[in-house]
């Protein structure tokens, strides 16, 4: 947790176990996610990534244990308190029918809106901003139904960005996109993250995107953390079998320099 | 780079306050005051005989205003159920939540009497039930919005078994009453009956207006409205409830109106410049449909004065048949 020592929290799980209903996903978990890095979460399907995400972000309450935003059970805090410091991106969402991409854009300032006070110069502000670093102002007088499946997903991202919050959690934002469009997505946040110092927290099903991409790497199974840390400092060919149950080759990503997972399987090895 | 206008100012809001408004004097002036300038600017200068008097401001004037303000109430509690629904069907004219309003008006009567205050507490509690019980036999794992259409329409179906049960079984007197009222009609409206309801129904607009934005904002699904800060449950319970009262208490006062709530927001939103829905245009058309709908009741057969619910059934039976034919493509 070399990490950790150097820099401060941004949001914590401490000791949770989630649950849907009967279901329980995870038992006993804790986790960190530093402050102004690139946090992501890698795991196989099923072993909780979401669902931890889905805490982190309050829209789960666990059945126990805490979730603390800057120090605080996030479960105390008001729905629009925390959403001025944590901005979303679910897997989920739906753009109403007809609805332009300005429109849906300005949507991220209602947390910072109060009752009846009229769009202000800081919301035209932050909207022009999050148009413009997800270069999507061309098309911001279309309907959201028209667009591709990559513009519309940077849409989804501009409104998250209007809501200018610190932390920004994504949950398998590249999923349904093609290489292209995954790689120009996951620059945008890595841009962010740099530019901004907006606190990212990915959910990836790609190991090589979360290697390139992230500063601090979670892995899980079935409901634990596995390993944390800089991806250079943690994925081994063991860890990979642990983790996915696959055999791999790990060498050195040529362009970026952090592992590179090449997969073997029963009739390449 | 130059800021991006959010709004775009447009003609079309003018359009359906103005028409309502020439329709609104219309239906006042109609076979009283000649409508041409002449009429008119003798209407307003001279003073009325005592008869045209009664007839304009004691009969039609509180006529029109409850048209509008029903009109009003029974558009926005589709918008609102549609909203909610996610689907153009489910209004509350189609779940039944108006038939449930008007199986507690005639519990209401039959068990507790006629007075207003009956009447209007029976409607709100038999809508509010009816919404329950069609909420609870639709949930499985979550609420989706068209097995609660099917679950409303059936529930709907069975109370409408029940109300008729309900008229054989009463009083003479009750059920008569009942079956002038089950029509849905606008007819022996005075101010003394309507300024109550009218109130009411202005606070519950009111009350719907300050939830608009966040309504809004939950059409995008339950995460990303709690991403934005929405208190999700209990946005969408006092969505619910502003919903059933919008559409119980114009029952109390009218009987059941079918067909507005369904098609106002849907024609609204067709009309608007970029097929958004408002509240407002739900409103204004609902109004402007029912004010319609009763101007064809009261002068479309000569002397015959339909109900107004008889008009608008079959005008909406019309619309549904498009609309499932629509939805079913």
């Amino acid at each position: 947790m070399s990490i950790l020592s150097s820099g401060a929290i941004a949001l914590a799980a401490q000791s949770v176990t989630l649950a849907y209903e009967e279901k329980c996903i995870a038992e006993d978990l804790s986790v960190a996610i530093p402050e102004g890095k690139f946090s992501v979460i890698v795991g196989p399907n099923a072993c909780g990534k979401s669902t931890l995400l889905r805490a982190l972000s309050r829209l789960l309450v666990p059945q126990s244990g805490q979730v603390l935003l800057n120090g605080r059970d996030i479960q105390q805090q008001a729905t629009k308190t925390v959403a001025t410091q944590l901005g979303l991106l679910p897997q989920t969402a739906t753009a109403p029918d007809g609805i332009r991409v300005i429109d849906l854009v300005a949507r991220g300032r209602y947390p910072h809106q109060k009752w009846f006070q009229p769009w202000s110069d800081a919301d035209q502000t932050a909207l022009d901003e999050a148009l413009r670093a997800t270069d999507t102002q061309n098309f911001a007088d279309q309907p959201v139904d028209q667009l591709s499946g990559g513009q519309r997903q940077r849409v989804w991202v501009a409104m998250a960005l209007a809501q200018q919050t610190p932390l920004l959690l994504l949950d398998e934002p590249t999923t349904y996109l093609d290489i292209a469009h995954q790689i120009e997505l996951l620059d945008l946040f890595q841009r962010l993250n740099h530019d901004n110092g907006q606190t990212m927290v990915a959910v990836l099903h790609d190991l090589n995107h979360a290697c390139r991409y992230a500063d601090y790497l979670i892995a899980m199974k079935d409901g634990q953390i596995v390993a944390t840390g800089h991806p250079s400092e943690i994925i081994t060919a063991d860890l990979v079998r642990q983790v996915f149950g696959l055999e791999a080759l790990i060498i050195d990503d040529p362009v970026s320099h952090t592992p590179m997972i090449v997969p073997k399987g029963r009739y390449h090895y | 780079m130059t800021s991006l206008a959010l709004k775009k100012p447009n003609a079309w809001r003018w359009t359906l306050p103005i028409s309502m408004l020439l329709l609104a004097t219309v239906s006042l002036l109609i076979e009283q005051v000649s409508l041409d300038l002449q009429g008119l600017s003798q209407f307003f200068t001279q003073s009325l005989t005592h008869y045209q008097s009664v007839i304009i401001w004691q009969w039609r004037a509180p006529r029109i205003i409850a048209a509008l303000v029903i009109g009003a109430a029974l558009g926005l509690s589709g918008a609102i159920f549609q909203s909610l629904v996610k689907n153009p069907l489910g209004s509350p004219d189609v779940t039944g939540f108006n038939v449930g309003a008007y199986t507690g008006v005639l519990l209401a009567m039959a068990l507790l009497g006629t007075s207003f205050v009956w009447t209007v507490s029976g409607a709100i509690l038999g809508g509010l039930c009816s919404a329950i019980l069609v909420y609870l036999f639709a949930y499985r794992n979550g609420l989706s919005g068209f097995r609660l259409i099917i679950v409303g329409i059936a529930i709907s179906a069975m109370l409408g078994a029940f109300n008729l049960w309900l008229t054989l079984t009463v009083s003479l007197d009750t059920a008569m009453t009942a079956a002038l009222w089950s029509a849905g009609s606008l007819n022996g409206i005075t101010w003394q009956k309507l300024l109550p309801c009218l109130i009411l129904l202005l606070l519950l607009i009111g009350a719907a207006t300050l939830c608009q934005k966040r309504m809004r904002l939950l059409e995008m699904g339950d995460d990303s409205a709690a991403g934005l800060g929405i208190s999700v449950n209990s946005t969408r319970l006092q969505l619910m409830l502003v919903g059933v009262c919008l559409t119980a208490i114009p029952t109390a006062i009218t009987g059941p109106i079918a067909f507005i709530s369904l098609s106002a927001p849907q024609i609204a939103k067709r009309l608007h410049p970029h097929h958004e829905s408002t509240l407002t245009g739900a409103a204004m058309m609902g109004a402007a449909l029912l004010l319609g709908a009763d101007f064809i009741a009261q002068y479309a057969l000569g002397q015959i004065t339909l109900p107004v619910g008889l008009v608008t059934i079959s005008l909406g039976g019309l619309y549904l048949v498009y609309l499932i034919r629509r939805e079913a493509k």
